[in-house]
């Protein structure tokens, strides 16, 4: 099996009083994910090495992180992809809890923030609500996120200012504003005009480019602008 | 450091059964409820569930839950209780609309109703052939589920202890009291006191080395359960799903054969047809994994290699890519292989556990094989075994029990917590917790975690797998007493108590061995083949002895204990399973 050389940003701040780099040697297939040449470090080399994962295969979101300063999954990257030099780093913006890991407390407060669930208090009817399929498309790209945080840790603005909501809050409002069944767009659209909502975007493209699930987030939050300015959801 | 917190009803596992209960829960009015979860909500394997979800909602052709019914007690093998598979199916199509009422984007058919589609085992008619019953979201039916109750939680101001390990749970008087949590971003111990408990903690696949499971599926609440004295019912019965992607096993859901993919051996033939002549590659999963099983057997795997292909070339570009996107993204991803042009390799990989923590139709745990109830002590989803996948789920009922279930239960805790005062605890509540631990720090160090259950995952998988005999299975359970043996000499790296990973990959081991164990027991006991249990030394079914449910439980002194259930048999009785 070949070797790959992997350089992880290491800090605990109970002990370092700044990140620094411990350098291993794993051998690993080409078709290997980095998230397993992290492990055959965790599990027979170094079990101090520190980062969240879980199902392996990009749809839980646990895993992201900086790899050769791209955000990813590391599951979800092949060693075949990346070379046989990588380097992992946590992603930017957020507070490192621990080598890999950081503190992911404030992006779910901005999710939150954004009222991301359906808002509707008719009286239900016995069977499902009707939605055509050109109405659940409308919002179908957007369901896709899984919170991993790669898009909101790539963006720029929100580097320069963390109370920016982050296109990952905007992705999960943009979910509920385009759903037909949905009544709180204006007050999610009120929320989103505020100081710290979508104008901050300035059109980068860093998160579309980083989601793992390939939602078209710059797409999105456009959408969402337009909505704001043009007053109503209808387009 | 303890800390000491004080609740009504506390649910275990942030996953679909955890947070439907704890939505339930939040409609009580003046309950104290919170959810632990040693991942953030979102993360939990629920999400990875792809292909829908049953109810006989009829949106595309005539459909029953009597059907529904019907096939699950005939995929379980007859092994279901018919009246927990009854209520199931029967509150299906009522669920379903609540969840859609929820939020959850289904697909949807042309006139704007929920989307349906064939799923494996699923029949009109007793058997005639495949009707459409999958409810589904594209191929992510389980994120979308998992995504709209963490939205309901949210809205309903659920409180959450996010990144808490569960540890232990305890009982004062033959109650059940509280649960102690390890938290993971300090290392602190946590006691939590309340009135009602429920455990939803998921499956355990990472007891097998091929598997769809992720790596927090360690059985968590089962091994805390059966080290507290719970039996566990029906641990020999694992399912195998028959397709997951060559090597790595993720899963390739079977929603891939519901739009009309098919299996083919070396030679191209679709061998299904020999297998189930009436439904082909849409008979249950135990069928289609044994058949698959085989034709790598005997020599029919692609290049004689232990793998067959999925075929869905023929379905064209528009429906994998709208219908199937994130099987077209694994495929390419971890592949290089394009769903639209080239046929998936795929084998059998360890998907799902049809037995768990016993339980009524509304969550509440049996102490013993009598049913006696445990006051307090709750539990659903694929943790519990109510019982109704018997000994193989259908496809599609996995997400339908965790939400039937997960709801039932969280309605009896609100009754069960209006109605009760809450017990105390016992003295050193966290102690045997902390001793756990503890251990795990400051072992010998002659025994590596990783190694150890490298060890375990492929003792199971070749011993304990699809196909099983008495001695393969005899060396599972020496081999797994040893390992049990040599875990005590384990000593983790990390020392520290903020973030430790290690520590807690090496207690989640301690978990799976003392699973591995009892499937490895239940397995050998079990002189028959019955569903996704399939012994080369007892190929037949064999009702008269065989027909009970198996109640395992670990002893005072270690050792195990066998017991068994009658299996609850209403509208149909048992006969030979073709399909």
């Amino acid at each position: 099996m070949p070797t790959v050389k992997l350089r992880v940003q290491r800090f605990n701040p109970d002990v370092d009083r700044e990140p620094r780099y411990s350098e291993y040697s794993v051998e690993a297939e080409p078709t290997d994910r980095v998230l397993d040449a992290l492990n055959s470090i965790k599990w027979y080399k170094d079990g101090t090495v520190t980062y969240r994962r879980s199902c392996a295969h990009g749809v839980c979101g646990s895993d992201a992180m900086r790899i050769n300063g791209v955000n990813r999954l590391a599951c979800k990257v092949l060693i075949r992809d990346v070379g046989n030099e990588i380097t992992v780093e946590p992603l930017l913006g957020f507070r490192v809890v621990k080598d890999l890991v950081v503190d992911m407390e404030p992006f779910f407060a901005q999710y939150r923030s954004v009222l991301p669930f359906l808002v509707n208090e008719d009286p239900t009817p016995d069977r499902e609500r009707r939605q055509s399929i050109a109405n659940q498309e409308r919002y179908d790209d957007t369901t896709k996120c899984i919170l991993c945080g790669a898009c909101t840790g790539a963006c720029p603005s929100f580097w320069a200012d963390e109370n920016f909501v982050g296109p990952a809050a905007i992705v999960n409002a943009h979910r509920f504003i385009f759903d037909d069944r949905d009544h709180a767009a204006g007050e999610r659209l009120a929320r989103l005009n505020a100081r710290e909502g979508v104008w901050r975007c300035r059109t980068i493209f860093n998160c579309t480019e980083a989601c793992p699930r390939e939602i078209k987030i710059t797409q999105a939050i456009g959408e969402v602008k337009r909505a704001i300015l043009y007053g109503g959801v209808t387009s | 450091m303890i800390h000491y917190h004080t609740y009504d009803a506390l649910v275990v596992g942030g996953g679909g059964a955890g947070m439907m209960s704890a939505i339930y829960l939040s409609r009580a009015s003046g309950l104290k409820t919170a959810v632990i979860s040693k991942l953030y909500p979102t993360r939990s394997h629920t999400g990875a569930a792809q292909g829908g979800i049953g109810a006989a909602l009829g949106n595309l052709e005539e459909d029953h839950a009597e059907w529904h019914a019907f096939d699950t007690v005939k995929g379980s093998d007859y092994l279901g209780d018919q009246d927990a598979i009854d209520v199931m199916c029967r509150e299906a199509i009522d669920v379903i609309v609540e969840l859609e009422h929820m939020g959850l984007p289904f697909s949807r058919t042309p006139d704007g109703r929920i989307a349906q589609r064939p799923f494996g085992g699923h029949t009109h008619h007793h058997g005639q052939g495949p009707v459409r019953r999958s409810c589904y979201s594209a191929d992510r039916t389980g994120h979308m589920i998992l995504q709209t109750l963490y939205q309901n939680c949210i809205k309903n101001q659920v409180e959450f202890f996010d990144e808490f390990q569960a540890v232990d749970v305890l009982f004062n008087e033959g109650r059940c009291v509280g649960v102690v949590a390890y938290e993971v971003a300090t290392g602190d111990f946590h006691v939590f006191n309340a009135k009602a408990v429920n455990f939803t903690t998921g499956g355990f696949g990472r007891v097998f080395s091929t598997t769809s499971n992720a790596y927090a599926n360690t059985g968590d609440g089962p091994a805390i359960a059966l080290r507290r004295g719970i039996p566990l019912e029906d641990m020999e019965f694992y399912q195998f799903h028959p397709t997951g992607i060559y090597r790595l096993g993720i899963l390739i859901t079977e929603g891939v054969r519901g739009e009309g993919g098919v299996l083919r051996n070396d030679h191209g033939e679709r061998f299904m047809e020999r297998y189930a002549p009436t439904m082909k590659d849409l008979a249950s999963r135990d069928v289609v994994s044994r058949a698959i099983n085989n034709e790598i057997k005997e020599g029919r795997g692609i290049n004689g290699k232990r793998y067959v292909y999925l075929d869905a070339t023929h379905l064209g570009a528009e429906v994998i890519e709208k219908k199937l996107p994130d099987i077209a993204d694994f495929c390419r991803t971890y592949l290089g292989v394009d769903p639209v042009k080239d046929p998936m390799p795929i084998q059998p990989t360890a998907h799902y556990a049809m037995g768990g923590i016993p339980t009524d139709i509304n969550g509440r745990v049996f102490a013993d094989s009598r049913g006696t109830i445990i006051p307090g002590l709750y539990s659903a989803g694929e943790t519990a075994c109510v019982s109704v996948h018997g000994a193989n789920r259908l496809g599609t009922n996995s997400l339908l029990d965790l939400v039937v279930f997960g709801r039932r239960s969280g309605i009896d805790m609100a009754r069960f917590c209006a109605e009760s005062d809450r017990g105390p605890l016992p003295s050193d509540a966290a102690g045997e917790a902390i001793s756990r631990f503890e251990r795990l720090r400051s072992g010998t160090g002659k025994e590596n975690a990783g190694k150890l259950r490298e060890e375990l995952q492929i003792t199971m998988m070749d011993n304990v797998g699809i196909i099983r005999e008495e001695a393969g299975m005899k060396t599972a359970v020496e081999k797994v007493e040893e390992l049990r043996r040599r875990y005590l000499d384990v000593e983790v790296m990390d020392k520290g108590t903020r973030f430790n990973t290690d520590l807690l990959e090496a207690w989640e081991l301690g978990n799976l061995l003392d699973l591995a164990r009892v499937v490895a027991v239940g397995a050998l006991n079990r002189t028959e083949s019955r569903g996704a249990h399939s012994r080369e030394d007892y190929p037949k079914r064999n009702d008269e002895e065989w027909l009970k449910h198996t109640f395992v439980r670990q002893t005072e002194d270690g050792g195990v204990e066998i017991d068994y259930k009658p299996v609850t048999i209403t509208d149909f009785q048992p006969k030979e399973r073709v399909y």
